[in-house]
């Protein structure tokens, strides 16, 4: 039974205007803008827009500074807004060897086509805590230097030249590719309706089982092949015009994880691989998802499932932060009659206990007192 | 009547010219065409308006396509008052760059402004593009690792 309890509405709207003040903070403060979020915490709009499965910067950037910094929160309301949009349709596929590359490393191959570019990175800073950033220091302009363009191959093409290594996934011609925001999902999956889950899927719970696996649950040693970040072009066709459009440009970040693989019965040894593709420069998200990927193809593998990293259903039905936060979130909301129904039915059993209790005490003094 | 292969180069030029437009920053669209002077009389058909378009990568790079994530799009189609139809789509939500887009779409297809069009918006587009693209490409270049053997003990 619902029963309806008025009341709060007061409550409420006061809490949301001290909301609204606390995230102001300090009035003595510039208030910050959404360029500057957009261009000062662009890794965590990047993270935004990536979970948050939509691309626009101005709107993870507004996000960001709605949710106070809170990344699951403006995720949530980067989702929420995408639901109000109509949907144009599906874009070709982007093809990320024709990247404009930002940066683009490799720890399988010294020598490769295109060299080691390290690009933006924290990778060897010391991770000391910079007082100069403290003030406002103005950074040196960045070096420059001009090459001749030169192709950057994928690795992972490189390498499939031998035959010592799987090739990029299939899956039948004629597929439509799953998308999971229009079919609810039905385990087992095909491996681009996971790829899509993993993409949105949170970067922590998606870190954690890639560590898992490194540690030993559901071993399968990698090695990053190829993480490159850079632009792509997005194009689409329409039906008003015969050639495809292009939309513009998409920052990306993808990684080709390699994999030692014994073989099995119906595959020879070899290397087989795992794939990570998301919005903006998520360079641990790539990769970690690269590592989940590999793993959940362990049934296509012919591997045994021991660890959770290789159970798809738990793996996919866990990794959207927004489903998770909704469903531990509305714990705290009132239950005041479902518990009210419990402490009832608590009170009565106690009470059963205790007078089975009572009773066993009774008949063992009775029989002490004829013995 | 035109040939296949003119209606091609045609095509393939008029889905470049939309590209560099979709590519503009809306600023500098917009700057470039207020100063351009060119006719403002187009009847909008649709939008602009926004909405999405799911973006799909190929699994390990080159396989099977898949979805990964969704995008703002803004597009708007005009009509000229002598009838040539102008299409635009772009990333973002920036609405009056595409309505301007479509225009130049539009206008394009009238052989007489194509030149003029070219050199006051599309080339200076181009150009901005192509530079900002070089830069980056320089920066990343400088941050590229040169490799040396250091040979240690006797051979």
């Amino acid at each position: 039974m619902y029963v309806a309890v008025k009341g709060g509405e007061a409550a409420i709207q006061n809490a949301h205007r001290l909301l609204a003040d606390r995230r102001r903070g300090d009035r003595n403060l510039p208030s910050i803008t959404l360029e500057q979020i957009a261009s000062q915490l662009s890794l965590a709009v990047d993270r935004v827009m990536s979970e948050g499965s939509l691309y626009d910067t101005g709107l993870a950037a507004l996000a960001v500074k709605q949710a106070r910094g809170d990344m699951i929160e403006a995720i949530f309301l980067l989702r929420a807004y995408r639901t109000t949009l109509p949907r144009f349709g599906y874009s070709r596929p982007v093809d990320t060897a024709a990247m404009l590359v930002e940066r683009r490393v490799s720890a399988t191959y010294k020598d490769l086509p295109g060299g080691q570019l390290l690009g933006p990175t924290f990778d060897y800073t010391h991770r000391l805590l910079d007082p100069e950033l403290a003030e406002d220091a103005a950074p040196a302009a960045p070096e420059a230097r001009s090459e001749a363009e030169e192709a950057m191959p994928r690795v992972s093409d490189i390498l499939a030249n031998e035959g010592l290594i799987e090739e990029d996934g299939s899956l039948p011609e004629d597929r439509e590719p799953g998308d999971i925001t229009r079919e609810p999902p039905e385990f087992p999956m095909e491996r681009d309706q996971r790829l899509q889950a993993l993409s949105r899927g949170d970067e922590g719970f998606l870190l954690a089982l890639g560590y898992s696996t490194q540690r030993g649950y559901g071993r399968n040693h990698p090695f990053a092949g190829e993480i490159r970040i850079g632009e792509v072009d997005v194009e689409i066709d329409v039906p008003e015009l015969d050639f495809p459009l292009t939309l513009g440009r998409i920052r990306v970040t993808e990684c080709q994880m390699v994999n030692q693989f014994k073989g099995s019965k119906k595959v020879p040894p070899q290397f087989t691989r795992g794939y990570g593709l998301v919005f903006g420069q998520s360079e641990r998200k790539a990769m970690a998802m690269s590592l989940c990927d590999r793993a959940l193809r362990a049934n296509e593998l012919d591997e045994d499932i021991t660890a959770p990293a290789q159970d798809e259903e738990f793996v996919i039905s866990h990794c959207d932060n927004v489903q998770a936060t909704g469903f531990v979130e509305h714990l705290k909301l009132p239950h005041y009659v479902d518990f009210q129904a419990e402490l009832g039915l608590v009170r009565q059993m106690r009470r059963e206990y205790e007078e089975r209790h009572k009773g066993a005490a009774a008949d063992t003094e009775r029989r002490e007192a004829a013995e | 009547m035109v040939s296949r292969q003119e209606r091609q180069a045609l095509n393939e030029q008029r889905r470049e010219a939309m590209a560099v437009l979709a590519k503009a920053n809306g600023s500098d669209l917009l700057a470039l065409w207020n100063e351009a002077g060119l006719p403002d009389d187009a009847k909008i058909l649709r939008g602009p308006e926004t909405g999405l378009v799911t973006v799909r990568g190929r699994m390990g790079g080159g396989g099977a396509p898949f979805n990964f994530g969704e995008a703002t799009v803004t597009r708007a189609t005009v009509k000229l008052p002598t009838g040539e139809v102008g299409h635009a789509y772009a990333l973002g939500r920036e609405k009056m760059k595409v309505r301007v887009a479509a225009l130049i779409d539009a206008l394009r297809q009238k052989p007489d402004l194509q030149d003029q069009i070219e050199d006051k918006i599309l080339g200076p587009l181009r150009a901005r593009q192509a530079q900002a693209d070089a830069t980056r490409r320089a920066e990343t270049a400088a941050t590229k690792v040169d490799f040396f053997t250091m040979v240690r003990g006797e051979d």
